[in-house]
């Protein structure tokens, strides 16, 4: 029994298949990436897994129960986090109230204590506040703390997002392109990072990226899309090397 | 009497707008003695230039900011030119002499003709609105800008000019319907606000952005007040529109054409 | 500059963040609580009025400044709870129940408000609000056997449990108690989860929805617990203005509640009482201008023999006299706000101090906002 599964999905928007038939199984404790040219329907295959869109066809399961129709809010607590590839962080807060509010999930308490500041309240939010810490520490931002988000620069704020997704304890991680719009460097950093979410705290990613460079460093299996339609499935360099691949990114 | 909402400016100050505009006319036929047409045209002529250049003042410092930034912006312009009118012209109530004057029998209903040129006229100018919109250069562009104003920029769209005929078009049609509206309504200091918040039910109604849309809401918004009026018990005539308003958003939020889309992640 | 050194996780979770910052609220406290001592009447009057306005403030602040719903219909809401307690005041049940009642009242009509609210946004929300606020004043003025309609409704001083709150004074020490309260409270929720899901919500609803955040949930009870609050200021309201009617409650004073957080400064507590100072102090000070500029110009006019001042100072009182002047004040100084400090007073303070406590090593481009084309915010 695979750990992440994705049956046969789909779905239309007027009309235009943007996911056609996709299957694939994620096993635990692996790095899986989809790649494909732009507008291939990686994203939106994302945006089906964590519930944004309702699929037109087609089943998900997760971890053993079927996700296909759980509310989107329902999906962090079940243990999906996942980052967004232009930078959804709430920015007119801190870096340090992004990440509690990625403890939300796991959130006890409940409106009335909250009103009152219960002890249970603050035990709680101190609880919360050393899980965001061990984030931090992971990702090294610790300077950037009391910053606002939108003060920071870009590179960091892609780390952020990647450290809120890791605050809600995921068991699966979905990173939607990491490493859009960071320079060289940080894109090796970006690389380390994903490694180490992988062996040292043992979360499944998924992940869509372009950078080949870094897919091919990180990713067990790769699944090529081109129009919604899986086109070839294996280790990033039996892809790579998939006449049919090449065929979607250089065309003719 | 309908705003366009095209461009995506929502502006508070517009029934203030027109308030201003039917006043201008008023001046002008009445203090000056001039034509009706004549007054009719330098009044659209005078608030649109008034339109251009309040953007050119005042909303050029807020484009970037959140649409509240604009919308709270417009409610204290409107603030402002209520005062203006009142320091100016005091709170009497004025009534604005128009050439329509005589009725006409249809199928044995009256109509006056000056309901008659209300309806002509708001058809004329929500058609020509319309065509402008969808088959110029200048009001595709403006739709572009509204849309992206970044990417408008790049395809060598002068942002900045658009925005000031935006104004300039949209208070120039406030002031025409000012002056449509004028001899039913009279003209006072108040009359805006009321005019305003019609339009805006009528606008949701039909969903933002769609002119068709708004056309058929300000329809709707009509008839329900007089439905409402005839059969219901006093002070439904003024609050039915808005019931159904509530009703009507809480159950298709887009209004009746509207489109709705998420934002893309 | 002060710098603190943090030692545990307790320390950004507190109410003030070291001694320093809670000796000057403790000062605060002192000067307010001897303020009736001091001052005469009427102006503890005026002060009360700030109180309540920040109540309001603080309740359309945890809406509009935190959760990003804009409400142009708080008036409706404040007339609910104002209308709803002097009813009960009149049919005989007891102050503190009859709080409780009206707030209770202002909370359900709040959640039945806030139900479009769900899957509204931006302008029609505003729309569905102001709609709201229409049908409200309606009913307050149709409804005759509990509103009175036109010809109004008289609300005593309050007396809670057997002691009664005639004198200003006393009256005020009871507003302050309250809005002291609602501080301290919303403060509480804002350190909590609640408040950070509210943030979340106005910044990004697709990312809250990822993390967790049930959004039908947190903007029913941001919508609930706004009510509730101008539920509440609702109820003193009545005891201070003494005399209902429904035109009081009108789209123009949901205005005037938005200016106050504006003004004040979206996002902030702060912002909502500094909000409050200005839009409850704004009236009397221009009542008070409006006599002092021309006798004081017309003075200064006769020492220097200068008659032009005289006539200028008596067109400005003249001026300031018209009806309709203050709205108009008020949308200038909303427009001049707007364009020149985004971030209201309270804004303006926070850069005031970052200039002191950093001087001589204050940057200009301290708070520089990088300038973003506005997008289209049909997609949200």
């Amino acid at each position: 029994m695979s750990f992440f599964s994705v049956d046969n999905l789909s779905i239309n928007f007027g009309g235009i298949k943007a996911v056609d038939g996709v299957t694939f199984d994620v096993g635990k404790g692996e790095v899986f990436t989809i790649i494909g040219p732009n507008g291939a329907g990686k994203t939106t295959i994302f945006n089906l897994v964590s519930r944004i869109y309702q699929p037109t066809g087609g089943k998900l399961v997760f971890d053993g129960t079927d996700i296909t129709n759980v509310p989107p809010h329902r999906i962090a607590a079940l243990g999906i986090a996942r980052t967004f590839q232009n930078i959804e962080l709430f920015e007119h807060a801190t870096l340090l109230q992004n990440l509690l509010l990625a403890r939300h999930a796991h959130k006890k308490s409940n409106f009335l204590s909250e009103l009152f500041f219960l002890p249970s309240v603050r035990a709680m939010e101190l609880e919360h506040r050393e899980a965001v810490e061990k984030a931090i520490d992971f990702l090294d931002l610790q300077q950037y703390r009391d910053s606002f988000i939108v003060n920071l620069p870009y590179g960091v704020r892609k780390v952020t997002e990647l450290a809120r997704a890791l605050c809600t304890d995921p068991k699966l991680l979905l990173l939607d392109e990491p490493s859009s719009g960071l320079n060289v460097e940080e894109t090796e950093d970006m690389a380390f990072w994903i490694q180490d979410i992988r062996t040292l705290l043992g979360i499944t990613v998924l992940m869509v990226e372009h950078d080949m460079s870094l897919v091919s460093a990180v990713s067990d299996r790769v699944l090529a899309l081109n129009y919604g339609r899986p086109l070839a499935m294996g280790t990033p360099g039996e892809v790579q090397s998939h006449p049919e691949v090449i065929r979607a990114y250089l065309g003719g | 009497m309908l705003i366009y909402k095209a461009t995506e400016l929502v502006n508070f100050a517009q029934g203030d707008l027109l308030m201003l505009g039917a006043f201008v006319a008023y001046m002008a036929v009445v203090w000056w003695g001039l034509d009706y047409w004549l007054a009719f045209l330098i009044s659209v002529v005078t608030i649109g230039i008034f339109g251009a250049l309040l953007d050119a003042t005042v909303l050029r410092n807020v484009i970037g900011q959140p649409q509240f930034a604009i919308v709270m912006l417009t409610i204290g312009l409107g603030a402002m030119f209520r005062t203006f009118a009142s320091v100016t012209w005091g709170s009497e109530i004025y009534t604005l002499p128009t050439p329509f004057g005589g009725v006409w029998q249809v199928g044995g209903v009256t109509l006056s003709h000056q309901y008659i040129s209300i309806v002509v006229g708001t058809l004329i100018l929500c058609g020509v609105l319309y065509a402008f919109f969808n088959h110029t250069r200048i009001g595709v562009a403006m739709q572009a800008t509204s849309q992206n104003q970044l990417a408008a920029y790049y395809m060598g769209v002068p942002v900045k000019l658009i925005f000031s005929l935006i104004w300039a078009i949209s208070a120039g049609t406030a002031a025409a319907a000012g002056i449509l509206l004028a001899p039913v309504t009279l003209i006072d200091i108040n009359m805006g606000l009321a005019v305003a918040l019609k339009a805006f039910a009528a606008a949701v109604l039909g969903g933002f952005g769609s002119i068709p849309g708004a056309l058929v809401g300000g329809i709707v918004i009509g008839l329900i007040e007089l439905y409402a009026g005839a059969t219901l018990p006093d002070g439904f005539k003024d609050t039915a529109p808005y019931i159904v308003l509530l009703i009507m958003l809480a159950v298709r939020p887009q209004g009746l054409f509207g489109t709705m889309a998420r934002k893309k992640v | 500059m002060r710098f603190q050194f943090k030692t545990s996780y307790n320390q950004d979770i507190r109410l003030f963040k070291d001694r320093v910052d809670a000796s000057w609220y403790g000062l605060l406290a002192v000067a307010v609580l001897a303020l009736p001592l001091l001052m005469s009447d009427y102006y503890v009057g005026e002060a009360t009025w700030v109180f309540i306005y920040a109540i309001c403030g603080v309740s359309l602040m945890v809406l509009v400044g935190y959760t990003g719903l804009i409400s142009l219909g708080h008036a409706a809401f404040l007339g609910i709870g104002a209308y709803a307690h002097a009813y009960f005041l009149e049919h005989g049940i007891p102050w503190v129940v009859s709080v409780v009642l009206a707030v209770a009242l202002t909370t359900a009509s709040g959640l039945v408000v806030g139900l479009p609210a769900l899957r509204m946004t931006g302008i029609y929300l505003a729309i569905a609000t102001l709609a709201f606020s229409v049908i409200i004043q309606e009913v307050f003025s149709r409804w005759e056997s509990v509103t009175h309609g036109f010809a109004g409704m008289p609300v005593d001083k309050p007396v809670i449990f057997g002691v009664p709150f005639q004198d200003e004074a006393s009256f005020y020490y009871l507003c302050l108690f309250f809005l002291v309260i609602v501080l301290w409270l919303t403060r509480n929720l804002l350190r909590s989860p609640t408040g950070r899901a509210w943030i979340a919500i106005r910044d990004s609803e697709i990312a809250a929805q990822s993390m967790g955040v049930n959004l039908a949930i947190y903007k029913s009870i941001a919508f609930a617990y706004s009510a509730a609050l101008m539920g509440m200021a609702g109820a003193l309201f009545a005891h201070k203005i003494a005399y209902l009617a429904p035109d009081i409650f009108t789209i123009l004073l949901s205005i005037q509640f938005l200016l106050l957080v504006i003004v004040g400064g979206l996002g902030s507590l702060h912002g909502a009482v500094f909000g409050a100072i200005f839009v409850a102090l704004l009236p009397p000070l221009i009542a008070i201008l409006r006599d002092s500029i021309p006798a004081s110009m017309n003075d200064a006019a006769a020492a220097m023999n200068i008659k032009v001042l005289a006539i200028v100072g008596e067109g400005i009182g003249n001026f300031l006299r018209k009806p309709g002047v203050e709205a108009g004040i008020f949308g200038l100084i909303l427009v001049l706000v707007i364009l020149l400090e985004p971030l209201g007073m309270y804004g303006r303070w926070v850069k005031i101090r970052v200039f002191f406590s950093t001087f001589p090593m204050y940057r200009g481009a301290t708070f520089k906002r990088q300038k973003s084309y506005m997008r289209s915010e049909r997609l949200r």
